[in-house]
């Protein structure tokens, strides 16, 4: 500044103006490089745990409990994977999981959908009462209907089957009606208005024409059900008690409790359970992200 | 609406196709959702172990309630971990948000590492961080002793075993509101930004007077979220601490999962809890909403 009022030609200003330029580059890099290094930083944070426990898993046991940190396994060993493999009917468990997921999925997106249509499209007495009403839903904790739910399933004779994690399911949701219906709400009614001059039932134009064009939201709502399928926890640790009739997470909760001095073995489990979810998740994963990106705008 | 008595033929076909398309949904409703809810609130009104048959004792249920100390304990357990989590999970999800925000090279890759947690169950998290924190033979505390500190006891001592649980459960979800926040950014239109940078506005006050304003809408969503999941925390306390250390991590849902479900059979004390538990997260959703009019903005 002291430069400037001595001398403030227009070459001193622009000189000077050069230099608030270099000056703001340079520290627009050290910004960047910042940023950068905190990026990496938290994501090293959030990958580190996954590696370490895959990594690890594939450690002997003894070399698991011993100094120094061993980065990468050597030797490499399948130990640990035999063991849990031989010690719980671990594919099985897969299997189910699996086999639940999949059916109790198709289900609850199938019949969101067919809702979502009839609550977008249709008029009926008392469409919109309905309509809060199963929103109203979302609001209920799950603490509050668990011990009446258990107790339907008793009454039915359905403890310690598949059949209370799939089909209170097949009966849809709030949610994914919610979601369905907002999606189906922004599409253009002039090509079922088309199909149903050309003499298609109400049937046959939801599901040759609107079920086709809500398929990206059908994607992201299926790859929600089946995740929070897959890693439900709560309501299969109260309604299953056999082991080949477990889900994988129930099958880990056990490592925890009743082995838990074998490390190998629950880093082996825990491995075998998150990799398939993280290769869906890396495969699929723009469904995710667009999925909580629409609940989230409707705050 | 038609009036239903006059309606035309058309009129009532497509009403009838309404309650078809909606109906399984609405049975759901009331078998898996209202029913429940009823159910629930009768049994809290009652002695019952599933074995004998229910003896009708009044509000006996919820006065017990006032004098159980472990009760009390974990209802100050859960307000010690919501007052944990919630601010928690807030800022540094809003953190991650704005870290991620601005497209620059390889911002993508991390959005997908921060969110990578989200997809993983709450076992697998559970089983993961256990053995990261392990008090001897833990990565944490194997890297603490190497810079020549000795690491706590973080899952096993009564005062380090909340705090551990409400950090891992935040690591375990920050990418989830991180997305939601994402998406309110990317919904504040450029023009404003604009505007303030030509009003001499530094990074600072455009956060305060453009972003944080106009995301308040997206801010009020995710604490009410926070707020309901927070009171029902449960799948991870179950495997990382399994309530304790001496009750330390004890919470209502988890004190009325072993009230119900071990050998207590605890129906009716274990269902007033879940309605009380059930009022407040009501009590105070509705409080939110009634001091949201103060602080959110909308356009």
């Amino acid at each position: 500044m002291a430069e400037l009022s001595a001398r403030s030609g227009p070459i001193a200003l622009a000189r000077l103006s050069r230099r608030r330029n270099a000056l703001a580059v340079v520290w627009q890099y050290v910004g960047e490089g910042l940023t950068y290094a905190l990026l990496v930083l938290i994501g090293v944070g959030m990958v580190l745990p996954f590696v370490w426990t895959i990594s690890q898993s594939l450690q002997p046991t003894q070399s698991l409990l011993s100094y120094p940190i061993r980065w990468i396994p050597d030797p490499v060993t399948l130990d640990a994977y035999t063991r849990i493999w031989t010690t719980l009917p671990f594919a099985r468990m897969i299997v189910n999981t699996f086999f639940i997921a999949m059916v109790s999925t198709a289900g609850y997106v199938f019949t969101c959908a067919l809702a979502a249509y009839g609550f977008a499209r249709l008029r009926f007495p008392g469409r919109e009462v309905l309509f809060t009403a199963l929103l109203a839903t979302m609001m209920i904790p799950f603490a509050v209907t668990l011990i009446p739910l258990f107790v339907i399933m008793k009454t039915f004779g359905w403890l310690d089957t598949y059949l209370p994690l799939i089909v209170p399911r097949l009966f849809g949701g709030a949610y994914g009606v919610f979601l369905l219906r907002q999606f189906l709400l922004t599409l253009p009614r002039e090509l079922e208005d088309a199909a149903r001059i050309d003499g298609s039932s109400t049937f046959g134009i939801f599901i040759r024409i609107s079920i086709p064009l809500i398929k990206p939201a059908l994607a992201t709502l299926g790859t929600f059900a089946f995740l929070s399928s897959w890693n439900d926890f709560l309501w299969p640790l109260v309604v299953l008690n056999t082991y080949e009739r477990f889900t994988i997470q129930l099958g880990l909760s056990l490592l925890r409790g009743t082995w838990n001095t074998d490390w190998a073995m629950l880093l082996a489990g825990t491995s075998l359970a998150i990799i398939p979810i993280l290769v869906v998740f890396f495969s699929l994963q723009k469904y995710f992200v667009q999925g909580i990106a629409l609940t989230g705008l409707k705050g | 609406m038609p009036n239903w008595l006059g309606a035309t033929a058309r009129q009532r076909r497509e009403a009838i196709e309404g309650y078809l398309f909606t109906g399984p949904v609405l049975l759901g409703l009331v078998f898996f959702a209202l029913f429940p809810v009823v159910a629930s609130l009768y049994t809290s009104l009652n002695r019952w172990d599933l074995i004998q048959p229910m003896e009708f004792v009044g509000l006996k249920n919820y006065v017990d309630l006032f004098d159980d100390d472990t009760y009390k304990l974990t209802v100050r357990n859960t307000l010690y971990f919501s007052a944990g989590i919630i601010p928690l999970g807030i800022v540094g999800a809003l953190c991650l948000a704005l870290l991620v925000d601005r497209q620059r090279r390889g911002v993508n890759l991390f959005r997908t590492l921060y969110f990578m947690p989200v997809v993983t169950s709450v076992v697998a998290v559970g089983l993961v961080w256990a053995w990261l924190l392990d008090t001897d033979f833990g990565l944490v505390n194997t890297l603490l002793g190497q810079v020549g500190i000795a690491g706590p006891k973080w899952l096993t001592s009564v005062e380090w075993a909340m705090p551990s649980v409400i950090l891992i459960t935040a690591w375990h979800g920050v990418g989830y509101n991180m997305v939601i926040f994402l998406a309110g950014l990317q919904g504040i239109p450029d023009h404003l930004y604009e505007a303030a940078q030509i009003d001499g506005a530094n990074a600072w006050q455009r956060f305060a007077s453009v972003t944080f304003p106009l995301l308040t809408p997206t801010t009020f969503f995710i604490a009410v979220m926070s707020v309901i999941s927070s009171f029902q925390a449960f799948g991870l306390i179950y495997i990382v601490t399994m309530g304790g250390p001496a009750n330390a991590t004890n919470v209502l849902v988890f004190y009325l999962w072993q009230n119900a479900f071990t050998f207590q059979g605890k129906m009716g004390y274990a269902s007033a809890m879940a309605w009380v538990l059930g009022l407040a997260i009501l009590a105070l959703t509705l409080a939110q909403m009634a001091l949201a009019k103060r602080w959110v903005f909308y356009e």
